[in-house]
């Protein structure tokens, strides 16, 4: 029987078909830090008919809100999101890039009006997908470190 | 095309070439009224609010002037002290009560992108008189109007934008706008002040031909126009490096020695020492003539978006 390396969880969500080395970044978008109480298990490096070499990461009696599934669909475009109740996988949901990023990155602009205290959030224009490119709907700039200003 | 009624001018980039075509068009339409050569009332009875939450002497003036040539009335203010923001409201809040005053609103902000929210806030129309180092439409369309009356086309014409390209705004909108109408383009600036990486991008996205020069003597020869722009001192940590690059970018007699009779010498105004005083007396000089085509443009636009016009 062919082990496996990552055992299953009962309750809770599994993100699979990570980029190779974007898991520890999935791990900040959840904000998995100090303060967890339940078990999340990462694997790096795993062999992936599809993609070469993958990352997953099992997070337990926890299921992700759809602003956070936007958060993930930008730094690991190709990651597919299961929904595990009671050992099943009760839905699986690919992530998917919406066409406008609302609230959930930081515009890198010092002087751009979304990061004074107005009351918008900030909002950014996919303009391209292969490589992602995202442009502020206020100020105009191309963010250049995506993953460094998610919010 | 959409009507013009009722809308933002936010960015040169929301206009077609269509739209640009018909407020060159308007504009022109509007000289006489704008020399007090006929009188206009097509916007009496309304109200237009200048929001300056920076000075400015030209943009201020010529849309008080367009506005009160066309029997309209203007209200704001220039500069914050003493007004609800310096008490720290904000921009939102201040937009949502000078709508509830006025017919459309003009903004000068020192941030980027204060103009698209203020539009997101208001339900009459914004017009954006300079965002920070962003977009400042109304000038880029006084401009091509510029270009476009002294020249009568944009297409062939070889327009050399020269001085501070990477942080002068009006630039930016000019090189995009004067790409996407056919002229050819030639940035002429110090290496530290070059064209920022998104506008090359794209003007080459369009797959438009342009050229990057440090010297004003490279370009001086096929230039139809000269679209000269100040260096600004703050920009150098050395005084002496910015007297030395400074120096190098002054149009003079000497230069236009070797220019095309009919070259036009542009600036957005206000200008140091980029342009020698004797060079006004030429017929190359429009400069000042490109600071009054911002009332007729400025007409245009009002009366586009408040009138009954196309």
């Amino acid at each position: 029987m062919k082990e496996l390396r990552v055992t299953p969880i009962k309750n809770g969500t599994v993100i699979d078909h990570i980029p190779a080395g974007m898991a520890l970044k999935v791990l900040k978008i959840l904000g998995i830090g100090d303060h967890v109480s339940s078990t999340v298990t990462v694997a790096m490096h795993v062999p992936s008919q599809a993609m070469g070499w993958k990352d997953i990461v099992k997070v337990e009696d926890r299921e992700l809100a759809t602003r956070e599934i936007d958060k993930i669909a930008l730094i690991a475009p190709s990651a597919t999101v299961n929904v595990i109740r009671n050992y099943s996988v009760a839905e699986k949901r690919r992530v998917s890039l919406p066409d406008r990023a609302l609230g959930i990155l930081k515009c890198a602009n010092p002087n751009c009006i979304s990061n004074t205290r107005e009351p918008v959030e900030s909002e950014f224009l996919v303009r391209a997908k292969g490589p992602l490119r995202v442009v502020c709907k206020y100020c105009d700039r191309e963010l250049e470190d995506i993953a460094a200003h998610i919010v | 095309m959409p009507g013009f009624r009722g809308r933002d001018i936010l960015s040169i980039r929301d206009f077609s070439k269509a739209d640009i075509d018909a407020v060159l068009k308007a504009a022109r339409r509007m000289i006489p009224v704008a020399t007090g050569k006929k009188v206009s009332r097509s916007l009496e009875g309304k109200l237009l609010s200048t929001l300056f939450f920076e000075p400015s002497t030209r943009t201020r003036l010529s849309f008080e002037s367009a506005m009160s040539r066309l029997g309209g009335r203007v209200l704001g203010f220039s500069g914050t002290e003493g007004t609800s923001v310096a008490k720290g409201e904000t921009l939102a809040d201040t937009v949502r009560m000078v709508e509830a005053y006025s017919d459309a609103i003009v903004l000068r902000h020192p941030q980027e992108g204060a103009a698209r929210l203020a539009a997101e806030f208001s339900e009459k129309p914004v017009i954006n008189a300079g965002d920070g180092a962003g977009q400042h439409p109304t000038q880029t369309l006084l401009d091509l109007y510029t270009i476009w009356d002294e020249k009568g086309a944009f297409e062939g014409q070889h327009v050399a934008l020269v001085g501070d390209l990477k942080y002068g705004r009006t630039v930016h909108g000019l090189a995009y706008a004067l790409a996407e109408l056919g002229a050819t383009l030639a940035f002429v600036s110090p290496p530290t002040l070059e064209m920022p990486r998104e506008i090359i991008g794209e003007v080459k996205e369009r797959g438009l031909s342009f050229r990057t020069a440090h010297k004003l003597e490279d370009v001086i020869r096929d230039a139809d126009v000269l679209y000269v722009t100040r260096i600004q001192k703050e920009r150098f940590p050395d005084p002496q490096e910015y007297e030395k690059v400074a120096g190098s970018y002054r149009v003079d007699m000497d230069l236009l020695k070797d220019a095309k009779r009919d070259l036009i010498i542009m600036h957005p105004l206000p200008r140091v020492q980029e342009i020698a005083p004797e060079v006004d007396r030429t017929k190359h000089a429009v400069y000042f003539k490109q600071a009054f085509n911002g009332v007729p443009v400025r007409m245009a636009l009002l009366d586009l978006i408040l009138g009954g016009g196309p």
